[in-house]
């Protein structure tokens, strides 16, 4: 073990930089990025590749991301990959951050890039204890300070006071942030790659909670029209661009909070409009449909996590960026809670393997599903693209329900 | 949907022979496999010659066939076993290939058999170029520009198209076997000409230039329910043009952004499925152009491969094992990650580590071969070590090779000027000392720019080299050792012994280097030992496979148990190889239930680096800083009973002195006793009072010494340096100017690797002389003879490249005795505890010691596999303490008698090496002279196992070689003093049918012994005027079966060089003494006289062969 005297004051070194969590443990290393002080939930992330998609991705808003790869910004930082047009996440934890970008689409220095957009990071952490610990701890607040953050006046400061400091911010539980991230005017994407130029086959609206930008992509990939409408929307507003249907995006923070956006998810249930959530979105029909939604105790953030679809039994592995989960019975045809059973049945579709936590829901009486994890990927693998087309059949078969979808996946893939 | 149940016995093809591109990653494969079956309660049938495998041990299968992996014999096993599938995909392109040949001849239909792991038409579109290719354009992926040619002309014809250079690649070869790039006609003729003749199918691909380009791999693993998982990717450091088992390569891919990688990884999944690879794994190999992203498909692999292990070694995630399971049916979600325990095999493996393989090459044992690394592999082995970051993992890699010259240095003043020109110029051509110079590149002020032009290796990579020689630079010229800057150098790498190099500590090396240790422990500077998890810390790991890192929390659990620390042998070389991993892996076993047994190893490709052979494991370099480590951190966790150095071979021996010395327990034989058995004046001592002949010998460290002590014996002289395994740098020197010639070059080696010149041995070379090898286990007291195996080839072949046959053939009760008296005399003199091997050669009824050592040997597990005896085992227990009374009464050994004292229908077992000469070409493109001598160049060995001698032999030539011929022609050259000894065999080939070619001289005698020979143009002669052919034109068109070619003495070993090149260019047999002629034409007649009969291990030890008979 490298002997690492208890602290009581900051260190002073040159380009001293501190990770200090609420519960008191406290990790030294190196300021990384911005100089200063920053707060948030922390959390890990265990993809090795998209750092780039992931401090762009509006979910991680106030939330401090530890990647547990250790060498980060090899690929530096283009201009296509962002999923949005910030970095949204409030601190960055590393332990080997790039000297010099390799890739031939490398615009600048991820360290240049923090900077730039003022993102206080630390890095020549031990990022794996660091991540053991909040395995075992669960997610907690944190605070990343450096340079003039870690003294007081002359003086350094004491760790105590910092401490003080992170146990002092709100917590994420209770927390509404979707409309903070939004979009603030309507945009719309119109079909692209072979379905460029052309009528579009059905016309989606998006309700941007934190939407990456890969999500309208995926959908006008296959011929659709995405109109993204800022977060505080009305019904009003969305039946106006009369559309064939909807989707709700993922994004940050407790999703018990978002009462406004259940409210506005029942409306579109109520009139039978075709309904996809990513997510965010997946908590919100959960909660919709009257289930109740919970906060993991360190959540599931990364590109390699297994799902199974419970009626082909296939694995996929996805995309993940999630803290809270939606508590459905899973194995079993359920009648959903609200409102005495009004939106009919519904089943869990899918689960995680690591944890069963589910995955996935599917309306048996009304044209709904929705995942928790991210079929767009960026960063991560493709495996879960089908559920874009899943969507579009479900607005053109003009399904009554979205029951039938994973029955003809299961006879496509008896099929093959 | 759970596990087949129409499966109940399953036949494992293993993969023969350690050759290059096909080493003991088979072993760790096949014996996962082999494992799981049985667990499966299937019955498990395994058919492999190799008897240096785990795998063979009878524990591991139903029925044991140590048997050649041909056509014929593998359709008899299925006759008498009727396995009701195989499983080919495990056993390297050895199986794959008898698969395909079983398929082809109609056994799997006539049988019933289903293949179970891939399917021929899978085997056939991965592996077959053209069929490839349009799976690749059906997946969306692009393949090199190419053409499929089966002609030299087609070659020219297609190059018009695709310009110089192309790249040559044959179908259906392992390890890229005959393939390279061609830049002009002449080399296009030559590649495409042996690329015809290795392809089975005699077809060849062309393909455009992507040299230069960035390499990726990719691991994947499928399931029946078309369940895909990436397992690993892996990044070569070495551009596209080096061979990925020659490649400097990492894990995961580190120079890739996400977008750029999930096309790697949709290609893969869809090929994968496209091949139709059902249930298994395979590898994709990919280019990506650096400067647009381009990617290229090169091919893929439907089966575990070397890098599979790799893999598997790299992220936790057993890919054989899994695979091993999906081809009985279970889906990934079935199994279980043993890792975690808690989660399924169903997802992509994430680490928060670097991985670094490094490969180990051999060409200092070819001293004529071209040196350049290309597209055909030629390493031997490989390190792998794991670190937080690249420059530690890279620095411990590069230590973990344990080869002078081989790792990164700051010694002398950096290159400059035009120096520093030509360097630049040198590491475009990419060798085994290309990184090194790269970094004295960088070092001497060379730029990344200037350094990734001539050499494409990803600047990335390069700026983390340069990252490695500022802090060496900050070492050498801080005023001192501060904790924070001896933390940054050992983040990065640097070892203790460089960094004390840097420092200019003085003393000797490892007094420096300790210096440095107690600097660094007085500033807290310590590793941690990490583990390796699959899932970067997302779960609880319950396995303890650990890697140290300089980081902050250490992951080493408290234990109760007494430990015993078992040190591995590193990568694979040539002289210390599979065999030593046997020994320690039964170590590990043997130990297992009585203590808590700690493997400490780097090569990735071991059965003893797999996380459920030892209780815990260390993935470390073997060096003296990194073994001390591990140590002082288990015996914070608990008590230890001692390290165990002496199964390793010679890597972890070189250390039991300085671990002794730092107060570690060393079991079994004592360091002192192993330096006195390699002391040349000690162990004439230890001779001279057991009142024991050795050849006469002398020490010399000078040239003069050397001279005088030659002069003294009188030429010919064996020369070689001491402490060396597998005879390197040994030679047969046949003259006073030979003779200067060797220490001169020893001297100029000794000034490279910056030590004194170690002192050179000097003995009387004995001619003719018949060699035997013993292996025994000695506990103080008791003595037990393992066996005793009499060498086919004569004294003066190094013992690794000579066949040999137990029980011996021709030795005497009486001279059995004599070796048992002599070998007892030499264990008591020495102090041996455990296990000791010894060579005697036996000329004119002289018995002479030839060398003793005090260590796990070579043959340790042939004469196991002969005699039914875990010797290795017996040899680890007898180290912690037991006697060998105690083991005869547990029934490890058995309660009587030895293997000195086999009953006279025990079965023969003949040992033969085999040899890499096709890989290595000259610079002129010619292969390397085969000629045997006192280095060893084999790579690995089978074994032939039957009733009698003529048999056996035939099936070792078989396992080892595809078999003698059994007509046709025979080139018959033989040396002077041989002519009289060659006469009566070579009287026999011909009466068995076979036509005699000969050279004018040869021809003569062997006319006047009544042998008819059609005389054959020398090569000196040339072509006659009417276009004659000479004997290697003959030779080079296939018109020659066999060749029997004795040289003898320096110049006419030299004078057959043309024809043994061409012979092995040819892939025909050869035979370069009379000793193995005798044996070949025995084999020839056995043969003749109908097919192998086989018989499992399980079958031939229903009763041991071992009688109660004198025990010492």
């Amino acid at each position: 073990m490298i002997s690492q005297p208890a602290l009581i004051d900051a260190p002073t070194y040159p380009g001293a930089a501190l990770l200090v969590l609420e519960d008191g443990r406290i990790f030294s290393g190196r300021a990384y990025g911005a100089v200063g002080a920053t707060y948030g939930e922390i959390v890990f992330n265990t993809g090795m590749t998209g750092y780039q998609e992931t401090l762009t991705d509006p979910s991680y808003y106030k939330q401090i991301v530890v990647m547990t790869a250790p060498h980060i910004g090899n690929t530096g930082v283009n201009d296509e990959d962002p999923e949005s047009i910030r970095i949204w996440v409030s601190g960055l934890v590393v332990r080997d951050p790039a000297r010099k970008p390799s890739n031939w689409r490398s615009a600048r220095g991820l360290d240049v890039e923090l900077e730039t957009q003022g993102v206080v990071g630390i890095s020549d952490i031990d990022t794996r204890a660091l991540t053991r610990h909040l395995r075992d701890r669960g997610t907690m607040r944190a605070g990343v300070f450096s340079g003039e953050a870690l003294l007081d006046g002359r003086h350094p400061k004491r760790i105590e006071e910092l401490v003080k400091a992170v146990n002092e911010q709100p917590l994420m539980k209770g927390a509404d942030l979707a409309r903070e991230v939004s979009t603030d005017t309507a945009y719309v994407v119109e079909p692209m790659g072979k379905f460029e130029g052309q009528e579009p086959l059905k016309t989606v609206v998006a309700l941007d909670l934190g939407i990456k930008s890969m999500t309208p992509q995926r959908l006008a990939e296959r011929g659709m029209r995405v109109h993204v409408l800022p977060g505080d929307s009305t019904i009003e507003d969305m039946l106006a661009l009369n559309p064939d249907g909807v989707f709700f995006s993922n994004g940050p923070g407790d999703p018990a909070a978002a009462t406004r956006e259940v409210e506005l998810l029942r409306e579109v249930l109520d009139r039978k409009i075709p309904y996809f959530g990513i997510c965010f979105g997946n908590q919100l029909l959960g909660r919709a449909l009257g289930f109740g939604t919970y906060k993991l105790p360190y959540g599931h953030r990364g590109i390699n996590q297994p799902v199974m679809e419970l009626s082909t039994r296939k694995v996929e592995i996805t995309s993940q960026n999630h803290g809270f989960a939606v508590d459905a019975p899973i194995g079993v045809t359920a009648t959903a809670p609200h409102n005495d059973g009004a939106y009919g049945r519904v089943i869990v579709s899918h689960i995680g393997l690591n944890d069963n936590v589910v995955e996935g829901l599917e309306c048996h009486d009304i044209p709904a599903f929705s995942v928790q994890y991210h079929p767009e990927a960026a960063a991560g693998p493709h495996d879960a693209a089908y559920l874009f087309d899943r969507f579009l059949n479900l607005m053109t078969s003009g399904a009554p329900t979205a029951a039938g979808l994973s029955k003809a996946a299961r006879a496509k893939n008896q099929e093959n | 949907m759970p596990k087949r149940t129409d499966i109940s016995s399953v036949l494992v093809i293993g993969s023969g022979p350690i050759v290059i591109g096909q080493a003991c990653e088979f072993d760790y494969s096949g014996t996962q496999a082999c494992r799981v079956l049985k667990e499966e309660g299937i019955r498990v049938i395994l058919v492999n010659s190799n008897p240096a495998t785990i795998m063979t041990d009878p524990e591991f299968a139903d029925a044991t066939y140590i048997e050649p992996i041909t056509t014929d014999v593998l359709t008899t096993i299925i006759a008498k076993e009727r396995p009701d599938a195989i499983l080919p995909t495990l056993g390297g392109q050895t199986a794959l290939n008898a698969a395909i040949a079983l398929d082809e001849a109609g056994v799997l239909e006539k049988y019933n058999v289903e293949l179970i792991g891939a399917n021929i038409p899978a085997i056939l579109k991965g592996e077959d170029r053209e069929q490839f290719k349009k799976v690749v354009d059906i997946c969306g992926g692009e393949s090199a520009r190419s053409a499929i040619i089966h002609t030299i002309e087609e070659a020219i014809a297609a190059v018009e198209e695709l310009k110089y250079p192309v790249v040559v690649r044959p179908s259906f070869t392992m390890g890229g076997l005959g393939s390279g790039f061609a830049y002009n006609e002449e080399e296009l003729r030559r590649i495409v000409g042996q690329g015809l003749h290795y392809s089975p199918t005699t077809e060849v691909l062309l393909e455009e230039s992507i040299l230069g380009w960035k390499e990726y791999e990719l691991e994947l693993m499928r399931d029946k329910n078309d369940n895909v998982a990436v397992i690993c990717s892996i990044e070569n450091v070495d551009p596209v043009g080096v061979h990925t088992g020659d490649s400097v390569t990492v894990a995961p891919a580190l120079t890739l952004t996400d977008r750029e990688y999930q096309t790697l990884r949709d290609i893969g999944i869809a090929v994968i499925r496209e091949v139709g690879v059902d249930t298994g794994g395979c590898n994709i190999q990919y280019a990506v152009d650096p400067k647009t992203g381009r990617v290229i498909v090169i091919e893929m692999n439907p089966r575990v491969s070397r890098s599979s292990a790799l893999a598997s070694k790299a992220t936790g995630y057993p890919i054989a094992k899994i695979a091993a399971k999906v081809a009985i049916g279970y889906t990934l979600d079935e199994i279980q990650n043993d890792i975690t325990g808690t989660t399924s095999a169903a997802f992509e493996p994430t680490i928060d580590y670097v991985v670094v393989k490094v490969p180990r090459f051999a060409f200092e044992k070819f001293p004529a071969a071209d040196d350049t690394l290309t597209t055909t592999m030629k390493s031997v082995g490989e390190a792998m070590s794991l670190g937080r970051n690249f420059t530690e993992a890279l620095g411990k890699a590069l230590r973990s090779i344990d080869k002078p010259g081989t790792n990164f240095h700051w010694d002398g003043e950096p290159v400059s000027g035009r120096a520093l020109e030509e360097l630049l110029v040198e590491i475009q051509r990419p060798t085994e000392r290309r990184l090194v110079a790269t970094q004295q590149a960088l070092r001497a002020g060379a730029t990344i720019e200037q350094v990734y032009e001539a050499t494409k290796i990803d600047r990335w990579f390069l700026d983390q080299i340069q990252l490695m020689n500022e802090i060496a630079d900050e070492v050498a010229h801080a005023d001192a050792l501060n904790r924070e800057l001896l933390l940054r150098a050992k983040r990065n790498g640097l070892s203790d012994s460089q960094i004390a190099s840097l420092r200019g500590i003085k003393g000797s090396r490892a007094a420096a280097e300790g210096a440095v240790r107690e600097v660094r422990k007085a500033l807290g500077v310590r590793p941690v030992f990490k583990t390796v998890d699959t899932c970067a810390a997302e779960f609880d790991a319950k396995t303890p496979y650990h890697y140290s890192s300089y980081d902050q929390e250490t992951e080493v659990q408290p234990r109760e148990r007494e430990a015993i620390l078992i040190l591995g042998s590193g990568p694979n070389r040539i002289g210390q190889g599979i065999e030593f991993d046997y020994s320690c892996v039964h170590a590990a076993l043997g130990l297992k239930g009585e203590y808590e047994t700690i493997m400490i190893n780097c090569n990735p490709e071991t059965v003893s680096t797999d996380y459920d052979t030892a209780d815990r494991l260390y993935f470390e370099p073997l060096t003296f800083e990194d073994v001390i480590e591990i140590y002082e951190a288990e015996l914070e966790a608990g008590p230890i009973k001692g390290v165990i150095v002496q199964l390793g071979g010679q890597t972890p021996l070189s250390l039991a002195g300085r671990l002794r010395e730092a107060g570690l327990p060393i079991l079994g034989t004592s360091p002192e006793a192993i330096d006195n058995a390699e002391d040349r004046a000690e162990f004439g001592r230890v001779l001279t009072e057991a009142g024991l002949p050795a050849p006469a010998f002398g020490t010399a460290t000078t040239l003069t010494e050397a001279k005088n002590i030659a002069a003294g014996i009188g030429y010919p002289v064996l020369v070689r340096p001491s402490y060396v395994l597998g005879g390197r740098g040994m030679e047969i020197v046949y003259s006073e100017e030979h003779l200067t010639g060797y220490v001169q070059r020893a001297l100029g080696e000794a000034a490279l690797s910056g030590g004194p010149l170690a002192p050179i041995l000097i003995d009387r070379f004995l001619d003719d002389a018949m060699e035997i090898d013993v292996d025994v286990l000695f506990d103080g007291e008791d003595m037990y003879v393992g066996g005793i195996m009499e060498h086919i080839e004569e004294a003066g072949i190094h013992s690794g490249d000579s066949a040999c046959v137990l029980p011996p053939m021709s030795l005497s009760d009486g001279e059995i005795d004599r070796i048992r008296r002599s070998t007892l005399a030499l264990a008591k003199g020495i102090g041996v505890r455990g296990l000791m091997n010894v060579q005697y050669a036996l000329v004119s009824d002289v018995l002479y010691v030839l060398e003793a050592n005090p260590r796990a040997s070579r043959t340790v597990p042939f004469v196991a596999k002969a005699t039914g005896v875990p010797l290795a085992k017996a040899a680890a227990l007898l180290m912690a303490g037991k006697s060998i009374k105690e083991l005869r009464a547990e029934g490890v050994l058995p309660a009587a008698g030895d293997g000195s004292t086999l009953s006279i229908d025990a079965p023969i077992a003949v040992k033969e090496a085999v040899l890499p000469f096709k890989r290595f070409r000259t610079t002129e493109g010619i292969a390397v002279d085969t000629v045997l001598g006192p280095e060893m160049r084999s790579t690995g060995e089978v074994m032939g196992f039957d009733v009698d001698f003529p048999t056996a032999f035939a099936k070792s030539q078989a396992a080892a070689f595809g078999g003698l011929p059994t007509s046709g022609r025979v080139f018959v050259s033989v040396a002077d003093r041989d002519k009289r000894a060659a006469i009566f065999p070579i009287k026999r080939l011909q009466e068995l049918g076979f036509e005699l070619l000969a050279t004018a001289g040869t021809a003569k005698v062997l006319r006047r012994a009544g042998i008819s020979a059609t005389p054959v143009r020398k090569y000196s002669d040339g072509r006659s005027e009417t276009g004659e052919p000479t004997i290697v034109d003959l030779i080079t068109n296939g018109e020659v079966d066999m060749v029997v070619n004795t040289p003898s003495g320096q110049g006419a070993r030299a004078d057959g060089y043309e024809i043994r090149a061409s012979v092995t260019a040819a892939d025909k047999p050869i035979i370069t003494t009379v000793d193995q002629l005798s044996a070949a034409v025995q084999a020839i007649e056995s043969v003749l006289a109908g097919p192998f009969s086989v018989t499992s291990i399980q079958e031939h030890s229903k009763r041991s062969y071992i009688e109660a008979g004198v025990t010492a």
